[in-house]
């Protein structure tokens, strides 16, 4: 806390600064610190001993704990890209309808769409679990309606299907989030703008191609570091739905419950703070990695306009 | 998209879309509800049928009311959520303001060190959270769950309100230190009120994920004592999975006090996010 302090400290600046500091220092920074600190000891005769790169080498090497680790780390890129693919360009397309001048009950459908939002993973998890489940029936009944009953599995329960339809459910329920940064950025645009491109003859859906989009660019970027860093510390919906086991097979397994389950221990393996960290500090570089490249990488080249 | 001022075609099209993923965001919810209604028999047999006087049935409610103490997870939520937003709401405000307003050295790099916490994730540092709440006592409290919501908040609060403070104008603040106001009572009496609006911008978006928070809860404070409604449904569903009136009960119970809360705040947070607050 530096203040100036030739003339007079001013102790006020510092009862500012103080709770604040302390609490984030205490709780955030200093235990992010200790536990990428942690992550080169090991207990070994119950004490902690140094022991290195030891415990990455084993998450990077061993063939179990690898085989977990790539595992994890494939299926949390997969989730990634399910919501880079779909839930973003919902959002946006959904921004853009609402955007529309004069449409009407707009107010009531954007809060009605970010109702999911809201809702905690429990909820959500359980929820989906009961309608996608064979034994209710609800979602095989829906698609029996429409004639596609054959298109129906246990979507949950199969290994092949498990990650992408708990990655769908986690997009159906966070839509809102980008949907409503981007109606943000859209009512932003100066109305002289598109009246100048319709002028030239550039209206409805070129528009949103030619005018719109552009100047929207630098919230997409926004957006998709706000998905990459919320997936990459993704737990409670994989936890809520299928355990943390993250069945079936581990094929839903993400970094997440994958951290959770090594530091806690689950069935007859004990947990291991040590190794948790470890995988901590995997994660930590991970979105440390990603959220560089979007700050030097993409957010310097997107061209900001100012109105 | 001019041209849907003029072409109704276009505007039944944006209705029919729009209508189409309400229906998609809020049939689960519905679905859930009403069946939580529904005696067993009629959950299986008409899913999507609305409770009738046959069907009716409050025999999940009374499970959950008799089997889970669903009063004391919710005022444990209730607590937790309500002293965090305080003390982030406080202690960001504070320190927002003595980076808005003051120059001093190190000011930019206190920024810089506060806004770190906006991308990186809290949850990295667990286990080390873990291992200072155990050594000092506090695991197994509420007071554990609310320095880490702080913490987490703290962050995103002094950069939003360090630049709604910016704009607060220096003649009044000038004013009010010629009138012989102290720094302190500039801050409580002249800033604080004028930022209102920032200050309901930064609860809003508190509050949604501590409340539902279920890795600190889970990690930090599992005892019976202490669960939060988040953790108490996620247990509770878990002991009664094949019993389907109390599961439904228990979600909608859960769904309840975030509805209301939504219904009372939701123009609140929506304005807070389209005010661009984050950008």
């Amino acid at each position: 806390m530096a203040t100036l302090s030739k003339p007079k400290f001013r102790w006020h600046i510092a009862v500012f600064l103080a709770p604040a500091v302390l609490v984030y220092t205490a709780v955030m920074i200093y235990p992010l610190f200790n536990t990428l600190r942690l992550s080169f000891f090991a207990e070994i005769d119950h004490e902690r001993v140094w022991v290195g790169l030891r415990n990455f080498r084993t998450l990077f090497l061993d063939p179990v704990w690898s085989k977990q680790f790539w595992n994890a780390l494939a299926n949390n890129f997969w989730f990634f890209l399910i919501h880079m693919a779909v839930q973003n360009p919902i959002g946006i397309a959904l921004a853009a309808i609402l955007s529309s001048p004069r449409l009407r009950f707009a107010a009531l459908y954007r809060s009605a769409i970010f109702v999911p939002t809201i809702l905690s993973f429990v909820i959500v998890g359980f929820a989906w679990k009961l309608i996608l489940s064979p034994i209710w029936g609800i979602a095989p009944g829906m698609l029996d309606a429409v004639g596609l009953k054959f298109l129906y599995q246990p979507w949950l329960g199969k290994q092949e299907y498990a990650l992408t339809t708990l990655a769908l459910v986690s997009v159906w329920q966070f839509v809102g989030i980008p949907m409503m940064l981007i109606y943000a950025a859209l009512l932003s645009i100066p109305e002289e703008i598109l009246e100048a491109g319709e002028c030239d003859g550039i209206t409805g859906l070129s528009a949103f191609w030619k005018i719109k989009l552009p100047l929207i660019l630098p919230s997409i970027g926004i957006i998709s570091i706000l998905t990459f860093v919320g997936n990459f510390n993704a737990f409670d919906l994989i936890y809520a739905a299928q355990g943390a086991l993250a069945g079936p097979d581990f094929s839903t397994d993400i970094l997440g419950t994958f951290m959770y389950r090594t530091f806690f221990g689950f069935q007859l393996q004990l947990g291991d703070p040590h190794m948790g960290s470890a995988i901590a500090s995997a994660m930590f570089a991970i979105i440390l990695a990603g959220v560089c490249i979007y700050l030097f990488g993409i957010q310097r080249r997107l061209r900001h306009y100012q109105f | 998209m001019n041209k849907a001022r003029r072409n109704p075609g276009t505007t039944i099209a944006a209705h029919g879309a729009l209508v189409l993923y309400t229906l998609i965001a809020l049939f689960p919810v519905f679905v859930i509800l009403i069946n939580s209604f529904k005696t067993r028999k009629a959950i299986f047999r008409e899913p999507m049928a609305l409770p009738n006087t046959e069907s009716f049935s409050m025999i999940g409610y009374e499970t959950v009311l008799k089997q889970g103490d669903f009063f004391l997870y919710f005022q444990n939520s209730m607590i937790v959520t309500v002293v965090s937003l305080f003390l982030v709401l406080l202690f960001g405000a504070m320190a927002a303001f003595a980076l808005a307003e003051y120059r001093f050295r190190g000011n930019t790099l206190m920024g810089l060190y506060l806004a770190l916490g906006i991308m990186i994730p809290i949850r990295i540092g667990t286990v080390a959270i873990l291992e200072m709440m155990v050594a000092t006592g506090l695991v197994n409290t509420l007071t554990a769950l609310i320095l880490v919501y702080t913490a987490q908040g703290l962050p995103l609060a002094v950069f939003i309100l360090s630049a709604f403070m910016k704009g607060v104008s220096d003649d009044l603040k000038n004013a009010g230190r010629i009138d012989g106001l102290s720094e302190y009572m500039i801050f409580f009496r002249l800033v604080l009120p004028l930022v209102r609006p920032a200050l309901a911008t930064v609860a809003v978006f508190n509050m949604i994920p501590i409340w539902n928070d279920l890795w600190f809860p889970l990690i930090l404070a599992p005892s019976e004592e202490t669960k939060t409604l988040t953790l108490g449904s996620q247990v509770f569903i878990g002991q009664f999975v094949t019993d389907w009136n109390a599961v439904l009960s228990a979600l909608s119970m859960a769904i309840l006090p975030v509805m209301i809360l939504y219904v009372f705040f939701s123009r609140q947070l929506i304005r807070g996010i389209t005010s661009g607050a984050v950008k």
